[in-house]
């Protein structure tokens, strides 16, 4: 156990220093100046000069690489150009939003998924399956901010149930915020259940068929027995994994839900920076996310280890 | 002799195709993407309007008879945008296809074939998969620069290490095989293992995942330029479309709705078809085998 752990610690700080590379490098792929791209342009030849101090862009590219990585291991992610505060700051004050968003859709995802998967194997070819893969594919095949578009047009306009963008004022409770984020999160998860629902699915066909399930049956336990106590507790596995990925996806997707509801999360934040070229808070938001879910990768394979003994080679 | 063999091959040929086509959905989503490719490259003689031409006096009409699709807030038909529309979102996912088959095979054979490059080359794909696939692709598009070409160039790079970790994978397989010990006992060149004797077997992993990075990438696309950080805003694609919609959504929700359709089943059809392509050629991994 201990050693399966720093084996695969020890492929996560592998991985985390190449991503930092990679975030590094983003910046130095941009044709021409990065500073006066960053500045536009109306600004003075001072300007791009100061700019360049700052940001320590006339170090040779190894220092500027070697100070970068000092940075990030120290906290520090850089300052940002537009809103002259450091990115962790920026990113921080964002971050409650889009936490509890991609917290939600997540919970909204699993409640959809999980019991529409399991019926649809236990059900395997009946008409409830068929049209629960079908909307499955469907889902999967809709932009998530389309989506949120017509669920805002129904629900909010429409229906007057939900709030129609927003965050609530500086005055909202949580209780209000968390309101505010029920149409995104049903919006956004709606999209991402489609690929939990089909890995429980698949896995449960696969459990369905073995011999403990026939010998639960055959010792007379109930059917609810069987299915949930025996079989979807091995099933699990590879949905935990699945489950674990979406988190990622569903980050990807809060971005652009975000946007959609003008949500002021860390999804509205980078594509302002893009807008504005704010390359720091650009680099700082990969980074922290990418290392989040490098994070959440890890934690899933812990809960291998732990769900799955076999797995403890 | 010879003409026996070529009756074989076309036979074959034939039945793969028309297995594929016996099944209903695959079919259907065969029939609807060929419609969809053929009408978006037949987009200057099947529109009824030009796409670009303003008509103020006709700005946001409900579909009718003479605008199927009504018209935006300029007065431009929908559905002729549509069509020119689909000509850049089907060609940017096109493009990424090419892009990923050419960068993620070669990334993946590499790493699955030579075992010295497998642990540095898997680690760079675990490390570029770790990054969200629409946080990447605008941090890059924000760097290169907005334009068709960029977001190409971006989306290929983002969908590059899923091609390659499926490529990875198979060579892996592959490489364990008696023929490729005999080949090598042969001193049949490595260049020529690779190409004649792996990647022609890797045919069929190859364009399953082509058909699902196509429907990602038409996705990613239209989130994009939804975003305002993909092709340039003049450029009509599905979703610029959209995003310029939204803002007349009480009034004229026409606008946004056929966009966001032509995306739907443009994405559907081609997930359909690369199930059917996946059943049919790995019965292993069909659906509740």
């Amino acid at each position: 156990m201990i050693r399966s752990t720093l084996h695969r610690l020890f492929g996560m700080a592998v991985v985390m220093a190449i991503v930092i590379s990679l975030v590094f490098l983003i910046v130095h792929i941009t044709p021409g100046d990065p500073a006066a791209v960053m500045l536009g342009p109306d600004a003075t030849g001072a300007d791009i000069a100061a700019l360049r101090d700052q940001m320590g862009l006339n170090a040779p590219l190894w220092q500027q690489f070697f100070h970068y990585i000092i940075g990030v291991l120290h906290g520090d992610l850089g300052r940002s150009i537009f809103l002259n505060i450091p990115v962790t700051e920026a990113l921080w004050q964002r971050a409650e939003p889009t936490f509890f968003l991609t917290l939600m859709a997540l919970l909204v995802a699993t409640l959809i998924a999980l019991p529409v998967g399991i019926l649809s194997a236990y059900y395997r070819g009946s008409w409830f399956d068929q049209i629960a893969t079908s909307v499955a594919m469907l889902s999967a095949s809709i932009p998530s901010f389309w989506l949120g578009l017509l669920f805002i047009q129904f629900f909010a306009v429409k229906l007057g149930w939900f709030d129609t963008s927003g965050y609530g004022g500086p005055t909202a409770t949580f209780g209000e915020r968390m309101n505010h984020l029920l149409l995104p999160a049903l919006s956004l998860g709606a999209v991402c259940s489609a690929l939990i629902m089909r890995f429980t699915r698949a896995s449960m066909l696969d459990v369905l068929n073995d011999d403990y399930v026939r010998t639960a049956r055959a010792k007379g336990m109930s059917e609810y027995r069987v299915v949930v106590k025996h079989a979807f507790k091995n099933a699990l596995i590879p949905v935990v994994t699945v489950i674990g990925l979406t988190a990622a996806l569903l980050i990807s997707g809060a971005i652009v839900t975000e946007t959609v509801f003008g949500i002021p999360g860390v999804g509205s934040l980078t594509v302002s920076a893009v807008l504005r070229r704010d390359y720091p808070v650009i680099q700082g938001t990969l980074l922290v996310i990418s290392g989040l879910y490098v994070l959440m990768n890890f934690a899933v394979d812990m809960l291998y280890l732990w769900i799955d003994p076999r797995v403890r080679y | 002799m010879s003409i026996s063999l070529v009756v074989n091959t076309s036979a074959r040929q034939d039945s793969f195709f028309w297995q594929l086509m016996s099944r209903p959905t695959t079919a259907i989503a065969a029939v609807l993407l060929g419609l969809i490719v053929v009408s978006a490259a037949l987009a200057p003689w099947l529109a009824p309007f030009n796409p670009g031409q303003l008509a103020i006096i006709h700005r946001l009409k409900a579909p009718d008879l003479l605008h199927i699709m009504g018209t935006d807030e300029l007065g431009r038909d929908v559905f002729s945008r549509i069509l020119f529309a689909g000509q850049t979102s089907l060609s940017v996912g096109i493009s990424v296809v090419v892009f990923t088959s050419i960068t993620g095979v070669l990334l993946g054979l590499l790493a699955g074939y030579f075992r010295a490059l497998d642990a540095p080359l898997s680690r760079l794909i675990d490390a570029m998969m770790a990054f969200p696939d629409i946080l990447l692709a605008i941090a890059l598009v924000a760097a290169l620069g907005p334009s068709s070409t960029n977001v190409v160039i971006a989306l290929g790079i983002v969908y590059t290490p899923r091609m390659a970790r499926v490529i990875r994978a198979s060579t892996l397989v592959i490489r364990e095989l008696p023929y490729i010990e005999a080949a090598k006992a042969l001193a049949v060149p490595t260049p020529v293992i690779l190409y004649r004797h792996i990647l022609r077997n890797l045919t069929s992993p190859l364009l399953v995942q082509c058909t699902f990075i196509f429907a990602n990438a038409i996705l990613a696309e239209a989130g994009l330029s939804f975003l305002g950080v993909g092709v340039s805003p003049d450029i009509p694609t599905w979703g610029t479309m959209i995003s310029q919609g939204r803002q007349y959504m009480d009034q004229a929700s026409w606008i946004m709705l056929f966009p966001g359709l032509a995306i739907v089943i443009t994405v559907l059809s081609l997930q359909l078809l690369g199930d059917g392509l996946r059943d049919l050629l790995d019965p292993r991994l069909a659906k509740g085998a």
